[in-house]
């Protein structure tokens, strides 16, 4: 019993929660990027791979300028790039999405590894200097308050950013005409189409959008976070977020709950020196938490109706 | 319209078509299934572009390259199937493409006001803040017009828009556009039902195979005379059938309960007999358990509850394979869906679900294709399958032949019990008459057949008994003569049934 008391002792440290904020705002970013594209009729799984892309290029563009934002605008104009290649395969040539979102990721995957052999040859692609990176930020006065501070006001630059895409991008969907649009788009094309709403523009938009929030998180990941770049070093985060955008039902608050969820587990994980337990086991608890939680209490959800199904004008 | 043409690949779907509707009148267009009445109306609501050929609002050439030029021009389209978002609300429907909005919010009270102000004018009572999924399809229909009305046309063009609504809501639909047109709208009413067409329309344009092949004035036409037109020779539009002469119950339903795909009841306690050489209608708006019920009795659905009996033989828990076994065929609903299996040949669509009888396969393993081929040579002869040969998939059928090719397997398997549903959905008058002609000599051969159809006509003119479902309930058996205003009465929850079990 005594990892489960240390999980709970764990629990009540600000510190914890802190990194479990900072951790699913990682997972947020293209959870949003999901959300806006899924809405919007295009299935997009490539997340991962626009993640990375904006994670080689924020470290090789800050590497140069020397100017974090400017490698985060880079990132995400990358990722942006990735997902231009998905809209145009899964949107003008009508190409199986899933498909295109493999292909992109497996390319991603490629395509960083490539350059970091060509740019910096073997050797390792160097560190970001702190002052280089992108920031944390401890907003005077309010971080002071004793725990919800710590948790809440003194984080990266990146997380403030992304808790106010959040809600922006809830009221967006849900309180004005271009959400409108987007989900009438993602759920009868047709219909929208008929009643002079284009498609083609709004289900563009909507893909370019995940890949610039995808983009943006990979700059968080490596200029924000861990201040170099490494192979594959997105891990898997970009399908993650893609659960958890299922997990929460195609809605931003609700892939925000799913990625606090992911972001506990992987705050415990990061945590396991001081648990007395397998970090292997630890290791698993996120995918575990979601199974258990997927499996029980959401129930089956669904997607919106013509997810992942191309539009031919005049089709029948 | 001048001169319309347009093909697709392998088809020509407009062939110089000229159209003319004058202002202020109801203009049916009519033809069969694939004469290009939709390709047409498709092309002037810009959602297809012509080949070749001018369209003229007003006197003025107008260029249509999409639905937003045809909205500008005052020319709203109600779809056959509707172009509505079930998720959304009524208003939000009404308003999208159109949105009144606040600094780029949606101005909801705005919406309000404005589908009110509307709904009042012209009499269409609407609740713009409910669901429209959850609204019947009516209703729907009604936000059609309504979202038509409010994008400020003046030219409403409704294709098939009673092939869904029951015999009241048809009429109310009517009321609904006389008085449109005497507010000064213009209406093309798109359809096969050549009753409607005459009771509704000012003038009809006939069309066949791409062409217009008749332009007509209402009051001066007949029926006939359309039919004729549309088909391209004398057609029998009444079923010729002697009284039938049922024999002893064979197939027996009792308080047979089943849920839907979403797991609500949708069966809620059917009970009917079934006699030899009778054919027993069931009538009923669509999404009232017909899908439901003869899924159960086919054996792809199960039932939570009552009792199926074939004969003295128990069959509830039978599933497709033992039913099919037992003697009860079956038509389904989705010609494309469950009853073919498109990419297949004719003659293996024609042996499907009998491949293991010893005719067709070697213990059930080896096809023996020589057989299989015989087998369906003859019933492409017999039923009259139009096809270049029976190698060809299914896919490169017309709906008519395809629907053929279904009604031969089913029926050369000289069934006990024939259960059809929606047997001439989307089949061309020649097919219908041949598919009813079938049934009848089915019947007169000791067929228990169960006849589902969404078609009130095709159920009287059929059946010599008619069931009402009404919300998984059967509310009504009636004789077959029974007028149709009390069936629609009775579909819609009204009126009081006699006989019922």
């Amino acid at each position: 019993m005594t990892a489960l008391s240390d999980i709970l002792h764990l629990l009540i440290t600000a510190s914890l929660w802190q990194s479990v904020l900072a951790l699913s705002a990682l997972l947020l970013l293209p959870a949003l990027g999901g959300v806006i594209s899924e809405r919007s009729g295009v299935v997009n799984i490539a997340m991962e791979g626009m993640m990375l892309t904006g994670a080689f290029f924020a470290v090789y563009a800050d590497l140069h300028l020397h100017n974090p934002w400017l490698a985060a605008l880079v990132a995400m104009f990358a990722g942006g790039l990735m997902a231009l290649i998905h809209a145009v395969v899964s949107i003008r040539f009508r190409a199986d999405q899933i498909v295109s979102g493999i292909a992109i990721n497996i390319f991603a995957a490629g395509l960083t590894v490539f350059l970091v052999n060509r740019v910096y040859g073997l050797q390792d692609v160097g560190h970001i200097n702190t002052s280089e990176s992108l920031p944390n930020i401890a907003l005077p006065g309010l971080s002071s308050i004793p725990f919800v501070g710590q948790v809440f006001f003194d984080q990266n630059v990146i997380v403030y950013v992304a808790l106010i895409l959040l809600v922006l991008t809830h009221i967006v969907l849900f309180r004005t005409r271009l959400g409108l649009r987007i989900r009438a788009v993602g759920e009868h094309p047709q219909a929208a189409d008929t009643a002079g709403v284009n498609v083609f523009r709004l289900r563009y938009g909507a893909v370019i959008t995940s890949g610039i929030l995808s983009g943006l998180a990979g700059a968080y990941l490596a200029i924000g976070i861990s201040n170099t770049f490494v192979p594959n070093m997105t891990d898997g985060r970009g399908y993650i977020a893609l659960a958890a955008m299922i997990f929460g039902k195609w809605t931003p608050f609700g892939a925000f709950v799913a990625c606090l969820i992911f972001g506990l587990g992987e705050a415990i994980y990061y945590n396991n020196s001081i648990i007395h337990a397998s970090p292997y086991l630890l290791s698993a608890l996120p995918y575990l938490l979601t199974l258990i939680v997927l499996a029980g209490v959401v129930g089956r959800s669904s997607p919106p109706a013509a997810d992942g199904i191309p539009y031919v004008a005049g089709g029948e | 319209m001048r001169g319309i043409t347009k093909a697709f690949p392998g088809v020509v779907a407009n062939d110089h078509v000229d159209l003319e509707v004058r202002a202020g009148e109801i203009h049916a267009l009519v033809g069969e299934n694939g004469a290009g009445k939709t390709t047409l109306m498709n092309i002037l609501y810009g959602l297809v572009h012509h080949d070749s050929g001018e369209i003229l609002i007003n006197g003025k050439p107008a260029k249509i390259t999409g639905p937003r030029d045809a909205i500008s021009l005052g020319i709203g389209m109600v779809h056959q199937h509707f172009m509505l978002i079930p998720v959304f609300t009524v208003g939000e429907n009404i308003m999208l493409g159109r949105e009144p909005v606040n600094g780029g919010f949606y101005d909801s009270a705005r919406a309000r006001k404005e589908i009110e102000a509307l709904t009042h004018q012209y009499g269409l009572a609407l609740d713009p803040e409910a669901r429209t999924g959850d609204l019947p399809v009516g209703l729907q229909q009604r936000v059609e017009i309504v979202k038509v009305l409010y994008r400020g046309a003046s030219i409403l063009i409704l294709d098939e828009p009673t092939g869904v609504l029951t015999p009241q809501e048809t009429k109310e639909l009517f009321n609904v556009l006389r008085d449109l047109v005497k507010s000064g709208k213009t209406i093309i009413f798109i359809s096969h039902k050549l009753r409607e067409v005459l009771e509704i329309s000012d003038r009809i344009t006939v069309m066949r195979r791409g062409t217009v092949v008749g332009h007509l004035v209402t009051k001066q036409t007949s029926e006939q005379e359309i039919a004729t037109l549309m088909v391209g020779r004398e057609v029998l539009l009444r079923v010729d059938k002697k009284p039938a002469r049922p024999g002893p119950v064979t197939f027996r339903v009792d308080d047979l309960l089943a849920n839907s795909d979403r797991g609500v009841p949708a069966l809620r306690g059917v009970s009917f007999d079934l006699h030899e050489g009778e054919i027993l209608g069931i009538a009923g708006v669509e999404g009232n358990g017909q899908s439901e019920l003869l899924e159960v009795l086919a054996g792809t659905r199960r039932a939570s509850g009552g009792r199926v009996m074939l004969g003295d033989k128990d069959v509830t828990t039978f599933d497709a394979r033992t039913e099919r076994d037992a003697g009860i065929c079956h038509i389904p609903e989705d010609r494309r869906g469950a009853g073919l299996v498109l990419n297949f040949s004719i003659a293996d669509n024609l042996v499907l679900g009998r491949q293991r009888a010893p005719a067709f396969s070697w213990r059930g393993m080896l096809l023996r294709l020589a057989a299989i081929k015989q087998w369906a040579v003859r019933l492409v002869n017999e039923f009259d399958i139009r096809a270049p040969s029976i190698a060809v998939p299914a896919r490169a059928l017309s709906g008519g032949n395809q629907q053929k090719i279904i009604v031969a397997r089913e029926m050369a398997s000289k069934p006990r019990v024939l259960l059809a549903a929606q047997p001439t959905r989307g089949v061309d008058i020649g097919a219908i008459e041949f598919i009813h002609r079938r049934l009848v000599a089915e019947r007169d051969e000791g067929t228990a057949v169960l006849l589902v159809s969404a078609e009130l006509d095709e159920i009287r003119s059929l059946s010599d008994r008619i069931a009402v479902l009404y919300e998984g309930r059967i509310v009504s058996i009636e004789p077959a003569g029974t007028a149709e205003e009390r069936l629609g009465l009775l579909m819609t929850g009204g009126g009081t049934g006699t006989g019922a079990v």
